[in-house]
């Protein structure tokens, strides 16, 4: 009896604990075919407000693209949140799309799987070239030195997008160029329950881009030149502790903000809350909030002097969405030809319209739309001062190891625990260990 | 949502013995007597042992050979070929002086204190209310549906309204303790920072307290009332009646509950993912968010599942156990 129960625990325990342990897995062949040259399945991110929305975006000029090439295209629009997963279980399991949607962030991570299709110079000659994309978009789709595992689809940029009233209200008449200035006007706008800035101190991405930008401007990179975590260079350290200094030495930055994650400081920019945002493309956004397009403007993300360039005037990531290929494709050609017609001047102008995007296309940016004073901003940033996330296979470690890091001294300060260049290097260290080279 | 009856019927717990299979018995049509006697049994039981092979056996043997391979974001594409890496990837999370095993031992003792309290206290207000519950009065149907809210409750939708009432700016907690009682000198956080395990507990309380609830409310069922009458009449309290009635002969279902509980709760996943996302505080840095980030985030797939099988080793080391033990006093409660 004794024996049947201490079986019975065991399978029990082994039933229960199994949930925890176990992955699905498979293999995919090494190169695409045409076996099905008549259908494509494409993964598109969400971008617009919605699914639905999206749906509706992309239907007609999927059609279209039917029409042209007789490839009927099978939607599915990824959440976001899901979207990295779903890749990766698509390359376990050899079972995905044959087009996708991947953040550029993730190239040289998903290029590393070698489940992708490289974009050498005979592949990029089938979609008309690969000078027709902007330099910094394509160097953000995958390794330097190796073909890009992916092809430009939507570029964005940061920029600092600041109230009128608020700014006019403290007699501020000019947005701030420098940090120096912007701290300056800053203490100005903080008061009264407002505050100067605003930040998503618990998301780790958002953390990630900021440091990244100000740690070139402190000449740090955060990996060396073989590819290895540098997160404890004075430079990178500087420019963390600039950052989180914005709260918790400057005071510009409200404390509450240290758990922001889910776009509150939109929000709370939008209500008249915060005087300035740093972001990627937020007009639809302060809309969708009530707030008018005359009550904000925007302005390049300051530097530490001077005017925003490369190297230690560079300002932004390079943001956006990249459209890759799955190398087990049964439609090689048809997906090659999709990806044509995605990045064609006429459905670029189409599509970066409709979501607030810049083209990675050149030809496409001479429209007149990317001339509005947000957009022009966004794209001057993206052709002179943004520079790419570095393109390492471990990137994503890297957000996830550094953007903690910037959320963790985020909380110190919000709980009014020292932030010192100590205690940031300490942070940064730990997050350095835990990069299994 | 329906009222919990007082339905006689209702399973017995577990240690409470069945009758007699015997007289109920009767003779299967149309299957010959070699399977009847031999085989039927098997058969009956084939389509659970192949569902459970599939849905756990042969993930979890995966999941073995996975952790004994260097499986990062370079293999996954082929996962078969990944190298060999021996016992690498458990060296690497056992070594507790090196930053990785440190942050899982760190986890794991997080876990650990997270679980009791979580446990213990879902038992106690299970416990109170189904003992509160068991005298009829008006109106505790009512409340025995009301109590059972929280566990009928998508949890994401639950957990998700926990992280909107726990932020610090807007949320209704500080509203509450802040702005009301005036208990503290200005709005705490809950959701970054040290009060993070706070607010893990009270969700997982919330959420598990009901279950515990519905199973002792089920127990006491089956208590029989001359019990409290005799001990009544022979001048035992209240608390009396508790220790020396109501607890021991729960004894069975408590067993299964709290062993239950605690296996949920050590791997609870869904509550600390939406409360704090991919990325707990120190504080609350649960050992299936730790595992999670581990394996997807950081596409060390190989480390995680080394992870995943020491604490499968765990909690398969501790279920058994507490089993051994907990069945040693069974005789006397089975009679």
């Amino acid at each position: 009896m004794r024996h049947l129960r201490a079986a019975a625990a065991v399978t029990l325990a082994m039933s229960v604990a199994a949930g925890v342990t176990g992955c699905g897995g498979g293999t995919s062949s090494a190169g695409g075919s045409n076996e099905s040259p008549k259908t494509l399945t494409y993964w598109a991110s969400n971008q617009g407000p919605s699914i639905e929305a999206d749906k509706k975006i992309l239907t007609p000029e999927l059609k279209k693209f039917e029409k042209e090439t007789g490839i009927k295209v099978k939607l599915e629009v990824v959440p976001w949140a899901d979207l990295l997963n779903r890749i990766l279980a698509a390359t376990t399991s050899g079972q995905g799309p044959d087009v996708l949607n991947i953040g550029n962030t993730w190239s040289a991570s998903l290029q590393a799987t070698g489940a992708l299709l490289p974009w050498d110079d005979k592949n990029f000659e089938a979609i008309g070239g690969r000078d027709r994309f902007i330099d910094s978009a394509v160097a953000s789709a995958g390794k330097e030195g190796e073909p890009p595992a992916a092809v430009p689809l939507y570029s964005l940029s940061y920029a600092l997008y600041y109230n009128k009233k608020m700014f006019a209200d403290a007699g501020i008449s000019t947005p701030p160029a420098t940090w120096e200035q912007l701290v300056t006007d800053g203490k100005k706008l903080s008061k009264d329950g407002k505050w100067a800035l605003g930040a998503e101190g618990a998301n780790l991405s958002n953390n990630i881009h900021q440091a990244f930008a100000l740690g070139q401007q402190h000449g740090a990179d955060f990996f060396d030149e073989q590819g290895k975590a540098d997160f404890t260079s004075d430079g990178a350290v500087a420019a963390v502790k600039q950052y989180v200094d914005f709260m918790a030495k400057d005071k510009i930055i409200a404390p509450g903000n240290a758990e922001y994650a889910q776009n509150q400081s939109l929000t709370d920019f939008a209500k008249g809350r915060t005087a300035m945002v740093l972001w990627q493309a937020a007009a639809t956004t302060f809309a969708a909030q009530g707030m008018k397009p005359e009550d904000w403007g925007v302005a390049p993300v300051p530097v530490p002097s001077g005017a925003p360039g490369t190297g230690k005037q560079t300002n932004s990531m390079v943001a956006g969405i990249n459209m890759a290929v799955f190398k087990n494709t049964k439609n090689i050609d048809g997906a090659k030809k999709f990806v044509k017609f995605m990045t064609s001047d006429d459905e670029q102008k189409i599509l970066c319209k409709t979501y607030g995007s810049i083209p990675p296309v050149k030809a496409a940016q001479s429209d007149a739309a990317f001339s509005a004073p947000e957009l022009k901003v966004l794209r001057d940033t993206l052709a002179t001062s943004a520079a790419p996330l570095p393109q390492v296979p471990n990137e994503s470690q890297f957000e996830t190891a550094v953007g903690t890091a910037v959320k963790e001294l985020f909380a110190d300060a919000a709980a009014g625990t020292p932030v010192t260049t100590e205690s940031v290097k300490a942070r940064l260290e730990k997050a350095q260990q835990t990069m299994q080279q | 949502m329906t009222a919990v009856t007082t339905d006689p019927k209702v399973d017995k717990p577990d240690g409470v013995r069945s009758t007699g299979t015997g007289d109920a018995r009767r003779r299967l049509p149309r299957i010959p007597d070699r399977i009847r006697q031999g085989g039927l049994p098997y058969l009956l039981l084939l389509p659970a042992v192949l569902l459970e092979l599939l849905i756990h056996i042969i993930p979890m043997i995966i999941g073995i050979v996975m952790s004994f391979r260097q499986l990062t974001q370079f293999f996954i594409n082929n996962w078969g070929g990944a190298p060999w890496s021996g016992l690498d990837n458990y060296r690497i999370a056992v070594d507790f002086d090196a930053p990785i095993g440190e942050a899982l031992l760190h986890s794991f003792l997080v876990t650990c204190v997270f679980t009791f309290f979580a446990v213990g206290l879902a038992w106690l207000f299970g416990i109170t209310a189904a003992i509160m519950l068991q005298e009829s009065f008006r109106g505790r149907g009512f409340l025995r549906a009301v109590f059972l809210v929280p566990y009928a409750l998508p949890v994401y939708a639950a957990v998700i309204t926990w992280a909107f009432m726990f932020q610090r700016d807007n949320g209704l907690v500080n509203h509450v303790l802040h702005d009301q009682l005036g208990l503290t000198d200005q709005p705490s956080f809950w959701l970054i920072g040290d009060n993070s395990i706070y607010a893990l507990i009270i969700v997982s309380v919330w959420k598990g307290w009901p279950f515990a609830f519905l199973m002792l409310m089920a127990g006491l069922q089956n208590i029989p009332r001359e019990l409290y009458e005799a001990a009544s009449i022979d001048g035992a309290g209240i608390w009396q009646q508790i220790r020396r009635i109501t607890l021991p002969s729960l004894r069975p279902v408590n067993q299964v509950l709290v062993l239950v509980l605690f296996l949920w709760t050590f791997n609870d996943f869904n509550t600390p993912y939406v409360l704090f996302g991919k990325s707990a505080p120190e504080s609350a840095d649960l050992i299936s968010i730790h595992i999670y980030q581990s394996s997807f985030v950081t596409w060390n797939f190989g480390s995680g599942s080394a992870m995943s099988v020491l604490l499968l080793l765990f909690l398969l080391v501790v279920t058994a156990v507490y089993l051994f033990f907990t069945s040693r006093g069974r005789k006397g409660a089975d009679a």
